[in-house]
């Protein structure tokens, strides 16, 4: 057996490790408790705040939709991309990822990747349909919230990921800490805006700023490590991808051809 | 359809194996996240390892008079759950998979799809 061989069959071996102890550390939290939906949940938000939050996101999803006719149309290899972004979106933000440092569980949302790899507009798309499927079938969000969610996942997310890897590619950062910082930012942005989201819904009397800083710290020990695990697998999947297919990447606009090199 | 750009006609060597750096992190990756599971929680929540929803979106709301509601479909129950998210995990790992090898599959193993769009 040659030494790539070997190599090849050492890293199919840590691939399946690592596979089973995540299943495993996923099944456990499945047994131990009821739900672990981590969007805001159905009925959460009284409905003029549903129905405002909907209306909001529904440009941003119609506009998705343009964009994939449009460029799909002109390229074959941009549909293969999206499937392959909608399934890492779908799966990332529906699984729960226990956080020992705070003793809760949340998920990374993943439309870091997609909104730099596919551009925000059709990472919304995405984000759209991942969440409605996890709101019709796995009590997770909710289709009241679906709006809500939308905007602070899709746009918020796809938005942040992309504006902060477009900016700092453009002051030549790396490409492993452009991703990592994009990642990390789309994250946070994420959750932030899921606090304002929450604290204008259900303030009632109270005042919005106070309510808002309270849930957001509440967020803190979760998503702090949360950000930086979403940051890592945002480098992860760029650096990946940049070793095995630079062309997409060139035509994704996200490396120029002479990076490539 | 006439379509103006081949993914074939961009296609790469295939990448050869993760490198030596690829190995190394993967490595310190598995070593880590046994370690980083055995950590005691700092802050422990009401119920252990609850999500986020319940420790913080459902408990601030609970707090200021919103309830969640149950939802429309809910696969909440016994392990219901259990079943629709392994099938969604399946299900997504396939679709997942699927494209990937699409995407980065070797020239001389062509995907259905790469076929397809030959």
């Amino acid at each position: 057996m040659s030494k790539t061989e070997i190599r090849k069959v050492g890293v199919t071996l840590l691939l399946l490790t690592a596979y089973g102890l995540l299943l495993t550390a996923y099944g456990i939290l499945l047994t131990v408790s009821d739900a672990h939906a981590m969007h805001i949940s159905e009925g959460i938000l009284p409905f003029n705040w549903a129905a405002l939050w909907s209306l909001l996101a529904v440009p941003f999803v119609a506009y998705g939709l343009y964009r994939l006719r449009k460029l799909s149309a002109v390229d074959l290899s941009f549909k293969p991309l999206v499937g392959l972004m909608a399934a890492v979106v779908f799966i990332i933000s529906c699984m729960p990822i226990p956080v020992p440092t705070a003793g809760s569980c949340s998920h990374p949302c993943g439309t870091a990747i997609s909104g730099i790899l596919v551009g925000p507009a059709i990472s919304i798309l995405v984000a759209a349909v991942a969440l409605l499927i996890q709101a019709l079938f796995l009590a997770h969000g909710g289709l009241s919230t679906w709006g809500a969610n939308i905007i602070s996942m899709g746009v918020m997310g796809s938005f942040a990921g992309f504006l902060t890897f477009k900016a700092l590619r453009s002051m030549k950062i790396n490409l492993a800490v452009s991703g990592f910082v994009a990642g990390l930012l789309a994250d946070w942005a994420t959750y932030f805006t899921t606090s304002i989201e929450l604290a204008s819904g259900i303030k009632g009397d109270s005042a919005f700023m106070p309510l808002f800083w309270k849930i957001l710290i509440a967020f803190i020990p979760t998503q702090l490590p949360l950000g930086i695990l979403e940051g890592a697998m945002t480098a992860g999947m760029i650096v990946l991808l940049y070793k095995k297919r630079p062309d997409l990447l060139i035509r994704m606009k996200v490396l120029k051809a002479e990076e490539a090199v | 359809m006439k379509f103006k750009v081949r993914s074939s006609e961009f296609a790469c060597p295939p990448h050869k194996g993760f490198g030596r750096r690829g190995v190394r992190s993967f490595l310190i990756f598995i070593l880590l996240l046994p370690a980083f599971c055995i950590l005691p929680p700092v802050t422990p929540a009401g119920e252990k390892w609850s999500g986020v929803d319940e420790s913080v979106i459902e408990k601030v709301a609970t707090e200021h008079g919103r309830e969640a509601r149950e939802p429309f479909i809910n696969t909440d129950q016994g392990d219901l759950l259990l079943f629709v998210f392994l099938l969604a995990g399946a299900v997504g790992g396939f679709v997942g998979g699927y494209y990937w090898r699409a995407l980065v599959g070797k020239r001389g193993e062509e995907t259905q799809i790469q076929k397809k769009n030959a």
